[in-house]
This record gives C-alpha cells, sequence and structure tokens, in this order.
C-alpha cells in the first residue's frame, strides 16, 4: 500500500496538475466561496447539485442569464458527463475533455487521500475547489434560487418546445397567433424565436393599432403574415401616407389590412403600379376604384396576369360590352380574379342552356359567382314544375340573384312553391 | 357535444351518399373528410394541462427575518395549448366503396375509420347494383355519351318498343349463359341446378361485367330508360350498352346518364344529398346503416361458408313505368331478404 512517504512520478504529476488547472481556469461564482474551505472528495459529488448550479445559457434574447458556469463546484469525475451535456447544448467550451486521463487517475488517488496528507495539500494549494455534499444544509433562500435546467432542444419541429421559455411566443399565444399554422413554413419558426417582443414585435404591434386595428384582429394578421414583424417601421409607415394620399380613409385601410395582411410588405412602387393598372384598365372614376380595391384588396397582393386574361375573356369569349364588365365588377370585385374554367362553364350554362341574355347577366353579376352545382339543380327543378321564366317582361319571373342567393328553404317554399324534401327526391332523380 | 374522439367514435360506420353528375368522386370523399374534421375539431376539447409554478413572494418585514413565502400557482402550459399545436385530428380514414366516374350520378358508399374494414369485405362481397340508364337515339358518339364526339347520326322512326324488349331479351340471354359459365359450376350437376332454380347463382370476382337483369321502364323516341341489375360492372360498360342497344336496332343511341339506384343493401332512399353532408346527418346515416351492416357480415360470411343453404329471393317491380313525371325514384324492392334473412336466423 501506499505510505505517506510515497512520491509521484513525474508523469502523474504532471497529468494532476493539468487535471486541476484545467478545472480552476473556469469561473465559478463567488457566493460559493463559503463551501470552498472543505476538501475535495470527489465521490461524494452529487449530479444533483451539479445540475442545480448548472445554468444554461439561452439564445433567447428575452433571457437575462449570464453564461456562467459553476463547474469550480464539480467533482472531475462527472465532468465527463457534464462535458456532454454541455456539449449538446451546442455551447463550446474552452476546456475539453482530456480530463479522462485525469479522472481516471484521480479517483485512485483519492481513495488513498486520507492515508496521505503532504502531497494532495501541495496539489490542490492553487486554489480552493468548493466540494459539495448530499447532506449538506443550505438556507432557504439558495434552496429557492437553485434552477434545474430545461434541457431546450438545439433544434425543433415545433414551436411548442419553446413556447414556455420564451417571452415573445408567450406573448404571441396570449395575442391569439396560431403558432402551429407558422411553424409549418420554412424558416418562420426560427425567426419568430429570435425576435425580441419590446424591441421588434411590440412597435409593430403599436403600429397596427394606429392604424385602427383591434386587438382582436392582431393575432389572425400576424398569424397570415409574420413577416410584418421584420418589415421596417419606416418603411411600413411610408406605404400607409402613399395610400392615405391616395384618398384611402383610415378606416379603409385598416380594413384592407385586416382582409389582405400581406398588404403592407409590398413597396411603394409595386402598389402604385397595381392602383395604376386598375385605374386605366377598368376605367372607373377614382372613388368607384378605391371601393373596389378596399372591398378586396388581395388585388394589390396578387399578381396581374389573372385580372388580364379575366377581362379579356368577358370581353372575347363571352362578349360583355365594357359598360356591363364595368358594372359587373363594381357589384362583385370578386370576378377579376375568378376561376376561367369554372366561369365559362357556368356562363355556358346560364348563356346557352337557361337562354339568359347578356344584358341580365350583366345585371345580376353574382350568378357568375355561384357555385355551378347550385344553378344547374335549381334550374332543373323549376323547369321540372315549370316555374323556369326569367325573362322580366312575362309573368311568374325568377330574377336570377333569386334563384341563386336565397337559401334552399326559402328558395323551395317562395320561388319553386314546393317542399325541401320534393327538392331533395328531385335531385336524386338527376 | 362530447369531445373531439367520443364524436369520432360515434362517426365510424357506413353510410351513403348521392353522389351528383360531373363530380370526381375523390372530391366527394375529399368534400366530406374536410366536412368531418371541421366539426369533430370543434368540439369542445378536454381542460388546459396545468402545472405548477412556485413563485417567492417578497416577505412581510425585510431586512431582519428573511422568510420566504413561496407561493403555488397552477399555470396553463402553453404548449399543450390548441394554438400551439394545432388541431387534434388533422386527417380522417374516410373510404369509398364501388366508385363512380364523373359522368355518372347515384349511391355511393363511404366508411369512416374502423368501418373501413367492412367496407373492404363489402366491396369484396357478390352484392349487385342497380343502375338506372338514360340514353337517345339517333347518334352516335366516340365515348357513348352525349358530351362526346358525335361520330355518326341515323334515324329511328322505326323502332318500336316490340323491337327494343326483344333486343334487351337477347342480350340478357347471353349474360345468363355468361353468369352460368363463369359462376364455376359444373352445367350437368344437380348443385348447379338447385342455385339457378333459387338465383343463387354468383360469378366469380374475375369476371367481365355480367348483367343480371335488364329492363326497359320508359320509352318515348328518341329517349328511352333503362335498368340494369349488374354485377362486376363499370358505368362506361353500362354506357357502351347503350351504344350497342343502339346499334342492334338498326340505329344508333347514346347514353344521357348512368344512375346507381342501388350498391347491395344501400338504396336510394337513405342517400344523403349535399346539403346533408355534414357530422349529424352522417351519425343519422350510420346508424340507419349499421344494423344493416351487422347482419350482411353475418351473411357474408355465412354464404362463404354454405352457398347452396341460404335463401335470396330476387324480386322485381311490376311493369314498365312510361311517365317522366315521377318525383319519387323508382327504388325497385332489393335484396333485401339477404340482411333480414340473416336477421332472422340471428335471433331464433
Amino acid at each position: 500500500m501506499f505510505s505517506p512517504s510515497m512520491h509521484f512520478c513525474q508523469r502523474c504529476l504532471r497529468l494532476l496538475r493539468r487535471g486541476m488547472i484545467s478545472i480552476i481556469t473556469i469561473k465559478h461564482p463567488t457566493n460559493y466561496v463559503a463551501a470552498l474551505q472543505q476538501p475535495l472528495d470527489y465521490h461524494k459529488t452529487s449530479m444533483r447539485r451539479m445540475c442545480s448550479s448548472f445554468t444554461p445559457h439561452l439564445n433567447l434574447h428575452s433571457g437575462q442569464r449570464s453564461s456562467k458556469i459553476s463547474i469550480g463546484r464539480l467533482g472531475v469525475g462527472a465532468l465527463r458527463g457534464l462535458c456532454e451535456s454541455v456539449t449538446q447544448h451546442g455551447q463550446v467550451k474552452q476546456h475539453d475533455c482530456e480530463e479522462p486521463e485525469a479522472k481516471m487517475l484521480i479517483p485512485h488517488k483519492q481513495g488513498q487521500a486520507p492515508s496521505r496528507k503532504v502531497p494532495l495539500t501541495t496539489l490542490v494549494d492553487l486554489e480552493d475547489i468548493p466540494r459539495l455534499s448530499a447532506l449538506e444544509e443550505i438556507s432557504d433562500e439558495e434552496a429557492v434560487q437553485i434552477v434545474v435546467p430545461h434541457a431546450l432542444p438545439p433544434t425543433s419541429f415545433s414551436l411548442g418546445d419553446y413556447v414556455d421559455k420564451s417571452d415573445t411566443l408567450t406573448k404571441l399565444v396570449q395575442l391569439g397567433v396560431e403558432l402551429w399554422k407558422l411553424e409549418q413554413q420554412r424558416n418562420v419558426g426560427s425567426m419568430l424565436v429570435r425576435l425580441d417582443f419590446q424591441s421588434d414585435v411590440a412597435p409593430r404591434l403599436l403600429f397596427l393599432k394606429d392604424l385602427g386595428l383591434q386587438d382582436g384582429q392582431l393575432g389572425s394578421i400576424i398569424t397570415t403574415n409574420p413577416f410584418i414583424l421584420t418589415e421596417r417601421l419606416d418603411k411600413l409607415k411610408a406605404r400607409v401616407s402613399y395610400l392615405k394620399s391616395k384618398k384611402f380613409s383610415t378606416n379603409s385601410i385598416a380594413s384592407m389590412v385586416s382582409k389582405a395582411p400581406y398588404l403592407l410588405n409590398f413597396n411603394v412602387k409595386r402598389l402604385d403600379n397595381r392602383l395604376g393598372f386598375y385605374q386605366d384598365t377598368l376605367g372607373l372614376n377614382p372613388e368607384k376604384t378605391r371601393d373596389i380595391i378596399t372591398r378586396l384588396p388581395r388585388l394589390l397582393c396578387g399578381s396581374l396576369e389573372p385580372v388580364k386574361e379575366n377581362l379579356k375573356v368577358y370581353e372575347l369569349e363571352f362578349g360583355f360590352r365594357t359598360g356591363e364588365i364595368q358594372h359587373m365588377v363594381t357589384e362583385v370585385p370578386k370576378m377579376l380574379t375568378a376561376n376561367k374554367t369554372k366561369l365559362s362553364k357556368i356562363f355556358d350554362y346560364i348563356h346557352n342552356t337557361m337562354g339568359i341574355p347578356h344584358s341580365l347577366i350583366a345585371k345580376f353579376p353574382q350568378v357568375l359567382n355561384a357555385q355551378f352545382l347550385r344553378i344547374k339543380e335549381r334550374h332543373l327543378f323549376l323547369k321540372y314544375l315549370g316555374r323556369a321564366q326569367y325573362d322580366p317582361a312575362e309573368p311568374n319571373y325568377v330574377s336570377l340573384d333569386r334563384l341563386v342567393a336565397l337559401p334552399d328553404d326559402v328558395f323551395c317554399t317562395s320561388v319553386a312553391l314546393a317542399t325541401v324534401d320534393d327538392f331533395e327526391c328531385f335531385q336524386k332523380t338527376l | 357535444m362530447s369531445s373531439p374522439a367520443r364524436l369520432y367514435r360515434k362517426l365510424e360506420g357506413l353510410f351513403s351518399v348521392f353522389k351528383p353528375s360531373g363530380i370526381h368522386w375523390k372530391l366527394v370523399r375529399d368534400t366530406i373528410e374536410a366536412n368531418l374534421l371541421k366539426e369533430i375539431n370543434a368540439a369542445p376539447s378536454p381542460a388546459p394541462k396545468l402545472e405548477v409554478n412556485f413563485q417567492a413572494l417578497p416577505s412581510g418585514e425585510s431586512g431582519t427575518t428573511k422568510e420566504l413565502i413561496m407561493a403555488a400557482t397552477q399555470l396553463p402550459v402553453l404548449s399543450a395549448s390548441p394554438q400551439v399545436r394545432g388541431p387534434r385530428y388533422r386527417t380522417l380514414k374516410v373510404g369509398v366503396g364501388h366508385r363512380l366516374d364523373a359522368f355518372s350520378s347515384g349511391v355511393l358508399v363511404l366508411g369512416v375509420g374502423q368501418a373501413n374494414r367492412a367496407l373492404a369485405e363489402f366491396y369484396s362481397s357478390p352484392v349487385t347494383r342497380d343502375y338506372t340508364l338514360e340514353g337517345e337515339f339517333g347518334m352516335a358518339t366516340d365515348d357513348f355519351s352525349y358530351t362526346g364526339r358525335i361520330i355518326e347520326r341515323t334515324t329511328f322512326d322505326h323502332i318500336t318498343l316490340e323491337k327494343l324488349e326483344k333486343i334487351l331479351a337477347m342480350i340478357q340471354g347471353g349474360h345468363q349463359k355468361a353468369l352460368i359459365t363463369y359462376s364455376g359450376v359444373d352445367l350437368q350437376s344437380q348443385e348447379a341446378y338447385e342455385l339457378a332454380v333459387h338465383g343463387m347463382l354468383q360469378p366469380h370476382s374475375k369476371s367481365p361485367p355480367i348483367l343480371t337483369g335488364l329492363r326497359c321502364i320508359h320509352f318515348q323516341p328518341p329517349h328511352f330508360t333503362l335498368e340494369a341489375q349488374c354485377v362486376n360492372e363499370t358505368q362506361r360498360y353500362l354506357r357502351k350498352l347503350i351504344h350497342e342497344v343502339g346499334l342492334e336496332l338498326r340505329s344508333s343511341a347514346v347514353c344521357r346518364g348512368v344512375r346507381r339506384i342501388r350498391d347491395g343493401p344501400f338504396g336510394l332512399q337513405e342517400a344523403l344529398t349535399r346539403q346533408h353532408w355534414t357530422a349529424s346527418d352522417i351519425r343519422r346515416g350510420i346508424k340507419v346503416h349499421r344494423s344493416m351492416l351487422k347482419a350482411f357480415s353475418k351473411v357474408s360470411d355465412s354464404t362463404r361458408a354454405e352457398k347452396a343453404q341460404s335463401k335470396q329471393r330476387y324480386q322485381k317491380t311490376g311493369t314498365a313505368d312510361d311517365s317522366t313525371a315521377n318525383i319519387t325514384a323508382t327504388t325497385p324492392k332489393h335484396l333485401h331478404s339477404a340482411t333480414e334473412e340473416a336477421a332472422e336466423n340471428v335471433s331464433p
């Protein structure tokens, strides 16, 4: 066995020293000074105490946690485990795990520590390393300050892993933002986690409130367009002032933003381009154009090609005159962005099968917006009953808007003069 | 209502819808899945998960005695809230039985969740289907329907109901022979005679389309309507049938509509129209069919085991109905006894 007068070989000594030094170079907080005077006892190091003193550095800006890593308290035997857990959190430490040799050596030596007195004290005299004991009593305040770290994953598919810890995400959830929709889009989740509520999100929310939007609308706007939180405030204000210069009222701007949240992400040049296009092609006076845009603001957001094609379709394929097209578009702005094939199918049925002239269709443009099956079934039902009369000059005239817009029960009782069951039985014969 | 899971359990079953013409069957299935999902997710979800948090409150007298007052509070865990997790159900297993092509309309059987197993059994079982085929003399097209490209036009003045019925009888005779051939029984045996007498001959699944019944229910040239009971069919085959009927009559005919009025035990009366593709109506439809379904699965087991034993009556309705002005769809009394007999057998 070892005698008190045993000397270590040079190599062991060097290793031992290196191990001690690498522990010591890491800062440890001052409030553990009281525990420093205890003798080294690595075997009794408790993992729990080690963990409790380890406060992870979070990448969230909201946290004011420092990057103190109080490894000074830790036993070297446990250091290896800590190294692994630390690198797991994506934090590169100055020391790397060169402890294995030390780890293997020291416990052996420490096993004989009580029998030797001289070598150990000379070795550890560099700085006293605080040792922990599970049976050590600490004050209540200290106990309360022990924070069990949550192992936040560095990458995740879901924002649910970060929402409880992130101030920004918590506040967004309280606003009513649907995080599950946003995390499905690429990069949006990471973007939201990196935002700081006070400096990024709050100013934009206040800006939206200044526009006139209600608190309840803010959540849905951010859900549809999360990139409004990264748009520069001065640009947002410039676009709003541009719209105001085009004589859009504050209320209409607010309703436009709530209906089309991406509106303010487009630059002034693009908005101007689109407004100009609608002004020129539709040929309406500015007030009516503003009215159309206010009711369907996504006209300013989407591409202009489908609109151009639809206008061509109305003019050339269907044969509507310019005045009729203007009237239809003011009544039902959605016609500008409707699906071409559906439009053709409905128009073909209404004009050729039902025999309704252009003038009457122009008077009731909502038929072109309706479901094809609805028009077909109701027309055939009326035809079967002998009530399919769409000419205003004749008696028992059925107007197209009543044909299309009324709910089923009202249609059956007032227009067809039959019961809903009859209509359903008839549907099953088609 | 109760929680989403309870509502989903109630919706697991077989039901039938009326598929309108001009729509792909998959669109019907997707619409119904979307409607059911919307209603299931709208049901009130269970209470949010709470987490115990300890907060240190400042003590009353500061300085002298440092007493810590800890307050235990229960706060909801945000990561479990629906805003973060999303809806509880994102997809539903809605399956379709015997499909209908886009041109046809009629009864389409669907199953939700666990009922898809029964649906698969139903799909492979030897049930017959009833169709109403509307035809028009005078033209022939490339895809046998009136929306196709016209290939020829002919006269049809010479066609009478007598001639038509003769042709139909001839066709049906041919199909009867095919039925015997494809049922896999030896024509010279007593067993074959017993089966044929009771109308129990069933073709195996790999056979071509076989019409077990064919008659004319409306004749007003150029329009006419046939009713066909068939097995292993496709709707295109039925349109081709109309075309062939026209050819046999030395004219040409085109199909104006294919409407399925019965699929096994699922008839037209219980089929849900478009307005009723909602969770409550589907639940009602499932209840109606549940007893039928139980009896049916027992029958299909027994028929597979012992074919010649069970009695199957096949009823036809009376004479041909000439009037078009008939709002209520003509639903002949279908194979009801298959299920009713099984019900009788089950409850002794």
